[in-house]
């Protein structure tokens, strides 16, 4: 579906290094790797928000519908909830048929700052799905948010890979038992500039561990 | 105006204003001179004025000189404040020019107007325009500069058209500035018409004015100005604070469940 030619990008100094790979329907990739290493900025490069990359840098997007959940929830604050997922093209039938997938039905008409913060990310949620997207970016899903709405929210999220079984996820975090839950592939990116160390579907969920265990060790001995 | 306390009692708008007209009152009583009429006087010559049609002649002359440098003005000030303030580049090249127009005193700009157009309507209107376009732009520039990144980059993700972008991204943002603008460019804008009206229009409150000082009609003067401050105020009452009660609503909304 995706196929990855980035060439490197630096701010200054480099942060990513060279990148390339391939994104399938359904894979469902968790991102995973220490802060401030560059995965925000690989996938901000993935949505095409990064000017400074050839369009080549990721070859197939032009195709395919993109998703992105950011760390904040983006929404417009001046529309309701309605509205902004009327903005991306959704019927307001479609609005407030997604709203309920996310557990927000009724609350079509309230507006984003009415709403808490796991609410707000659900309603923004909500809106990666009205675009029927083919690719689903979560930026940190589950960030700051109480243990009870971060579970509650990862149910979600697995809940609706699983109704769209042709949607590719990628999925920045950094707690591995994320990626138990919700992938089916794991990249690992770290180095300078950084690399993807490790790019592999997953097998038994606990080798998740023993492996994010290896890869974080040298990151112990730095 | 609103305080921490709530707001003030609604008697406290009604004291500075009411005493100002009555000391003007007993000070146009005492010295009883032609040059300084009573409030009574200008009231009586205002409702004379009305009667015959003249002073809504005139009050729509100005009116409608006053909305159309408005709206030409407002809309290409928006646009080259949001270029500026959008394209480093743009903002390089131009913005010495902007300076300079912004220093440009308005009766240079009418006076060439008039000089190069001769007396007509069209450059009347264009030196209105040329005097309000640097004060929109720069106001506007400093909203443009302000923009939220965050939200571009989500208008793109999501493939918002350009109006979309234009519309529900960055009006709602420039709002505030497009008001300040506005208020500013309604109160400078009247004023300079005036002064085209007065060097080189036969209609309109400046034209009046104009004949009213030739005969130093002191309560003329006075009955035409307040006149058109009166219509300002009512464009103030009528438009512009709902306009921006409405708009800015978003900001404080009941908080249902924060």
């Amino acid at each position: 579906m995706l196929e990855l030619r980035i060439a490197g990008r630096d701010f200054g100094q480099p942060v990513l290094g060279e990148i390339s790979t391939t994104i399938e329907r359904g894979d469902r990739i968790c991102l995973l790797g220490p802060s401030g290493i560059g995965k925000t900025t690989l996938l901000n490069a993935i949505a095409g928000l990064d000017k400074t990359m050839p369009a080549e840098a990721v070859h197939g997007r032009d195709g395919i519908r993109v998703g992105y959940l950011f760390q904040e929830h983006r929404l417009l604050p001046w529309r309701t909830l309605e509205a902004n997922l009327q903005l991306v093209g959704a019927t307001e039938l479609e609005a407030e048929n997604y709203l309920g997938q996310v557990g927000l039905r009724g609350y079509g008409r309230y507006l984003p700052d009415q709403l808490s913060l796991g609410m707000a990310r659900r309603a923004a949620l909500a809106r990666c799905l009205a675009v029927k997207p083919d690719l689903l970016l979560l930026d940190e899903p589950f960030a700051s948010l109480d243990p009870v709405m971060a579970g509650e929210l990862k149910a979600l999220v697995g809940t609706l890979l699983d109704a769209h079984p042709g949607m590719a996820m990628i999925c920045v975090t950094h707690d591995g038992a994320d990626a138990k839950i919700l992938a089916n592939r794991l990249w690992y990116l770290d180095g300078k500039p950084a690399r993807l160390q490790w790019d592999e579907p997953v097998g038994e969920p606990r080798l998740i561990e023993e492996l994010l265990g290896q890869l974080r060790k040298p990151e112990l001995s730095v | 105006m609103k305080t921490s306390s709530g707001r003030p009692p609604v008697w406290s708008y009604w004291i500075v204003l009411p005493s100002f007209v009555l000391l003007w009152m007993l000070v146009a009583w005492f010295i009883q001179s032609p040059l300084l009429p009573t409030p009574l006087n200008v009231l009586d010559t205002l409702v004379r004025e009305s009667a015959s049609g003249e002073l809504w002649h005139h009050l729509g002359a100005t009116l409608g000189r006053v909305v159309v440098a408005f709206i030409v003005a407002m809309a290409l000030g928006t646009a080259i404040g949001i270029v500026m303030g959008r394209s480093r580049t743009t903002n390089a090249l131009f913005d010495p020019l902007l300076v300079l127009m912004l220093n440009l005193p308005a009766l240079v700009t009418i006076i060439l107007m008039y000089v190069w157009f001769g007396l007509v309507e069209v450059a009347a209107v264009t030196a209105v325009v040329i005097n309000k376009v640097p004060n929109v732009a720069v106001t506007v520039r400093e909203g443009a500069r302000s923009l939220d990144y965050r939200l571009e980059d989500m208008a793109t993700v999501y493939d918002f058209t350009r109006w979309q972008r234009f519309r529900e991204v960055w009006v709602p943002q420039l709002f505030p500035y497009l008001m300040a603008a506005t208020r500013g460019g309604l109160a400078l804008i009247w004023k300079i018409v005036l002064v085209v009206e007065l060097l080189g229009r036969s209609s309109g409150v400046g034209f009046q004015l104009h004949m009213a000082f030739q005969v130093f009609d002191v309560a003329a003067i006075l009955a035409y100005s307040l006149a058109f401050i009166a219509v300002v105020q009512v464009i103030e009452l009528a438009v512009l604070q709902p306009l921006e009660r409405r708009s800015s609503r978003w900001r404080q909304p009941e908080a249902a469940h924060a």
